[in-house]
């Protein structure tokens, strides 16, 4: 196993770090998307929260990862859960962070005949994709925007619905595949399908940082980290763990998170003035603002938590005006600004 | 990159060639960690020279491959390898071509072709050190470290490596000027190399040093992270050459002369408005960075040791090309630094067939390719019964029975890209308030075909030419940053603008795509095409461009934006079969609705 760069010695980009976070405490805020300059720690940050997720409780051999805890006996035939009397056994694994990366092609994104099996054997078996992988955990696209086309629409159609129906080479397979879909890219590389962009309940807009000191913070730790990966991760295994505690404490408090009626208006009216399409945008502002709350260990939201999360929650969901130069983000303070003045 | 003319290149090509070997060098020593050189040069004996000093510093063994820069990702990443599992009767994996390199160098030509989508897989595998496969059910990481040689071929300034990959890789030598006879023999030799490889890991290097560098690098106007960083890894190689376990300042003047020279965007000497463009627009982050957070660091950071900085600058400055610092100067008055108009990386080329969209029983021919995969994953079921069959009869030794039944194709949608060329009448009497309508008509389209994932391109004519500002695009924050740098006033030569048109409708063409040509003018020529005033000849000119471009069928529109409609505008739009929209009050909705209308896609 590879050291992987860890995330609490990332220096700065404190909102793509609370987005990533939030969406660890609540899978349910929806994806997160992650756009901005070069070398800014993007897919780091990505591939560093795998370590920061309290592991989940599965049904044993299931490849789908399903949840013991869910009603149903079984996700699907093939779960050990499904056998009719048979006792499940649970095991606790790792929250999956799948990378799905450029170039693969779609049989092994949706899964497909098994090819060894069939080939050595004359079985006709499947052969789970990397949506079954990512149940229940984190889907990650790095160069999302670079994507292929006939890819991202796969990506929609499982997205919206949990479920991914394989229906090919005589195979007829349904399985579920609920995940968070964490996206990271530069847009000078192209824009991202407005579509694609609607799949994200978070998105942040990571920027070099400016000042001289964090820059050389950010040399300096990641010349470090190349020198002695362990090391460096072995140093940092306290505040890892420290956040690691926090993701856990901040998940058991979640449900307990309380949204008061004025924090629900402000909201609303947040939304309003910014013309966001729909009711999704109130709802993850909610969602939101709630895990940001039970980060920070309140029992109750307030202002600042709805204030924190706004810009990621709504910049990208402002009436499409994509060259309107002012930045959605300016525009989302700005809102923020009258609404909370009053 | 270095973006000169030929006439004004940096003083001294020996210093230069010089220069182009240290870099070669101190590569061999950390090739995954250097991670590449960005070299243009064309084909020649210089070249040669060059590459084959690069390969000989590196041992025999060590892989060497050429990658050309439109690949196939079964080539580049891996994928089944078709021959290999049909004789074994089980699927077999092929390597791509990265993969195959590990260890060693990959040479990419004309990397100025290199499509988005090639570099970010490229990138990808620079920045882990792996290739994940993820292809024709294979799941597979591979260990490929690997270092890039980027050869461009370009000549011409914006034919350059896609920034994603510059961005990764140390070092940019440009080989041109350099004549075969200014070449003196560097004693660098491949045993210096082995050791310095060996000692590498010891090289030291103190944290005042580490913020010289990074001082320096924000001095010259440098944005990304990962240039100081190479920088550091450069310096260390450096030492590590020289016989030394600890980086001194000479590595380090190497190490930015080699890695941050190259990529100045503005001049040292301006530091002292620190404002510096790119910072001003980035407020720094937000000071609430956690105090837990960098407990050691903080205290030592405040004070920022000066003097080194200065020293390494002195050795930029020294390095930096005359054209450079004049057109550094002229990017600083001029607004965006030259960086801003890349070369087009953007939309990556899935492939001029179209995308596929799924795989139907059927026999190749006639257009439609055959997919192996599918077609093995077809008779993958009836191997067992076909293997009795076929045992039965003579007891062959085919390993995989294929029937014609099991053939799959492809199914492709052909997709039409359409780029959209507006030319636009920049000039004088085009009076400067129709130019802002045209930009925002330009913006209102641009918002279209984004949703449409079309592209756009955007030629300005004025003064006595037309100049490309913006190729074929579908990003829009790199359209919105041309777009808003465009100025009017000045002449107007059409016959300029209408060639350019043509000529860039042409390529668009020739690439398999459709272009669709909007010029925005009030048809009232005085620049002619060989940049002569006079209004006669001017619009004769202009008459025959239209013509030339209306032989060639284009798909095209002619805005007459003149306050009273031009019989000249309407008499150009019939030569170039193009269609003739007078808009006397048009304002921007206006126009980009009728630009829509009028040109319905293909």
């Amino acid at each position: 196993m590879r050291a992987v760069f860890p995330f609490s010695a990332i220096v700065g980009q404190d909102d793509m770090k609370r987005a990533l976070i939030v969406a660890a405490v609540d899978q349910s805020v929806g994806g997160v998307l992650v756009f901005g300059d070069r070398g800014t720690g993007k897919s780091t940050a990505v591939r560093a929260l795998a370590h920061l997720l309290p592991p989940m409780r599965v049904v044993a051999g299931c490849r789908y990862n399903c949840d013991p805890d869910a009603s149903r006996a079984g996700c699907t035939d093939d779960c050990p859960a499904s056998v009719a009397g048979a006792k499940i056994k649970v095991a606790k694994v790792p929250v999956p962070v799948v990378d799905l990366p450029l170039g693969a092609t779609e049989d092994r994104v949706v899964g497909a005949l098994d090819l060894e099996r069939a080939l050595t054997r004359g079985e006709k078996a499947f052969e789970a994709g990397l949506l079954a992988r990512a149940n229940r955990g984190f889907l990650y696209i790095d160069e999302v925007n670079l994507l292929e086309d006939h890819l991202v629409d796969l990506l929609l159609d499982v997205a919206a619905s949990g479920e991914n129906v394989v229906e090919r080479e005589g195979l007829s397979v349904r399985h579920p595949a609920k995940f968070v879909l964490v996206g990271s890219g530069n847009p000078e590389e192209g824009e991202l399908r407005p579509q694609l962009l609607d799949r994200f309940g978070l998105s942040v807009d990571v920027k070099t940082p400016a000042d001289l000191p964090n820059r050389i913070a950010v040399v300096r730790r990641r010349d470090a980290f190349e020198r002695d990966p362990e090391g460096f991760v072995r140093e940092w295994a306290g505040e890892e763990s420290k956040l690691q505690r926090k993701i856990a404490a901040a998940r058991k408090r979640l449900p307990e998170v309380s949204v008061p009626d004025a924090g629900l208006e402000r909201a609303a009216r947040l939304c309003m003035a910014l013309g966001t399409d729909g009711l999704r945008g109130e709802i993850t502002l909610m969602r939101a603002a709630r895990a940001v709350a039970a980060i920070e260990g309140d029992a109750t939201v307030d202002d600042g938590h709805l204030r924190a999360i706004a810009p990621s929650v709504l910049r990208h969901r402002l009436r499409r005006n994509p060259l309107d130069d002012a930045g959605s983000d300016a525009r989302v303070g700005r809102a923020i600004e009258e609404v909370f003045a009053a | 990159m270095n973006e000169g003319g030929q006439e004004s290149r940096q003083a001294d090509p020996t210093a230069r060639w010089g220069d182009a070997i240290i870099a070669a060098s101190l590569f061999t020593v950390d090739p995954a960690g250097l991670a590449g050189v960005a070299l243009r040069a064309l084909p020649g004996p210089v070249r040669d020279a060059f590459l084959a000093k690069l390969r000989g510093l590196l041992p025999d063994e060590t892989p060497w491959r050429r990658m050309p820069a439109v690949i196939d990702d079964d080539r580049l990443l891996g994928g089944l390898d078709l021959v290999a599992t049909l004789n074994a009767g089980r699927p077999v994996v092929g390597r791509g071509l990265l993969a195959e390199a590990d260890g060693g160098i990959v040479l990419v030509t004309t990397a100025e072709r290199l499509s988005a989508g090639t570099a970010a897989r490229i990138g990808s595998v620079l920045d882990t050190g792996q290739a994940r496969i993820e292809r024709d059910g294979i799941a597979l990481v591979l260990p490929t470290r690997i270092g890039i040689v980027a050869i461009d071929e370009g000549m011409e300034d914006d034919e350059i490596v896609p920034a994603s990959l510059r961005d990764r890789i140390a070092f940019a030598i440009d080989l041109g000027g350099i004549s075969i006879r200014e070449m003196p023999d560097i004693p660098i030799t491949r045993e210096a190399v082995l050791e310095a490889r060996e000692r590498l890991s010891r090289v030291v290097i103190a944290d005042a040093q580490i913020e010289a560098l990074c001082v320096t690098a924000v001095k010259l106007g440098i944005v990304s992270l990962r240039v100081p960083l190479l920088a550091l890894r450069a310096a260390r190689a450096a030492a590590a050459l020289s016989g030394r376990e600890s980086v001194d300042d000479e590595d380090l003047r190497d190490a930015a002369r080699l890695v941050l020279a190259p990529r100045a965007l503005i001049l040292p000497d301006q530091q002292d408005q620190e404002g510096e463009g790119e910072d001003a627009e980035n407020p720094p982050p937000p000071p609430d960075q956690p105090p837990d957070d960098a407990p050691p660091e903080n205290a030592e950071e405040q004070e920022i040791d000066g003097d080194l900085s200065e020293i390494i600058l002195e050795a930029v400055k020294a390095s930096l090309p005359q054209h450079l610092l004049e057109q550094l100067t002229g990017a600083i008055s001029g607004g965006a630094p030259s960086r801003a108009r890349g070369k087009a990386t953007g939309a990556a080329k899935v492939g001029s067939l179209g995308r596929p969209v799924g795989v139907r029983r059927g026999e190749p021919g006639r257009g439609a390719r055959l997919n192996l995969i599918a077609t093995l994953r077809a008779s993958a079921p009836w191997q067992p019964l076909r293997r009795n069959l076929a045992g039965e009869s003579n007891g062959s030794e085919i390993r995989v029975h294929v029937r014609r039944d099991d053939f799959r194709v492809t199914v492709r949608k052909p997709r039409s890209l359409t780029t959209t060329i507006f030319a636009v009448d920049a000039s004088g009497s085009s009076a400067l308030n129709r130019l802002a309508e045209a930009k925002g008509a330009v913006e209102l389209l641009l918002a279209e075909c984004y949703v449409r994932r079309d592209r756009v391109a955007l030629i300005a004519f004025r003064g006595k030419s037309a100049e490309l500002i913006l190729p074929p695009t579908r990003s829009l924050v790199r359209a919105k940053r041309s777009l808003a740098g465009l100025a009017g006033g000045g002449a107007t030569p059409l016959a300029s603008g209408i060639d350019a048109a043509a000529l860039l409708a042409d390529a668009v063409r020739r690439k398999g795509e459709s272009p669709a040509i909007v010029i925005l003018t009030d048809g009232r020529a005085n620049i002619g095409r060989d940049g002569q005033p006079g209004r006669e000849a001017a619009n004769a000119d202009a008459m025959i461009a239209a013509r030339m471009a209306g032989a060639s069928r284009y798909r095209a529109l002619l805005v007459d934006i003149s306050p009273f409609g031009q019989p000249l505008a309407q008499a150009l739009a019939e030569a170039m079969a193009a269609r003739y929209l007078a808009l006397p009050q048009a304002n921007a909705d206006k126009l980009s609705s009728a630009v829509l209308a009028a040109l319905p896609k293909a």
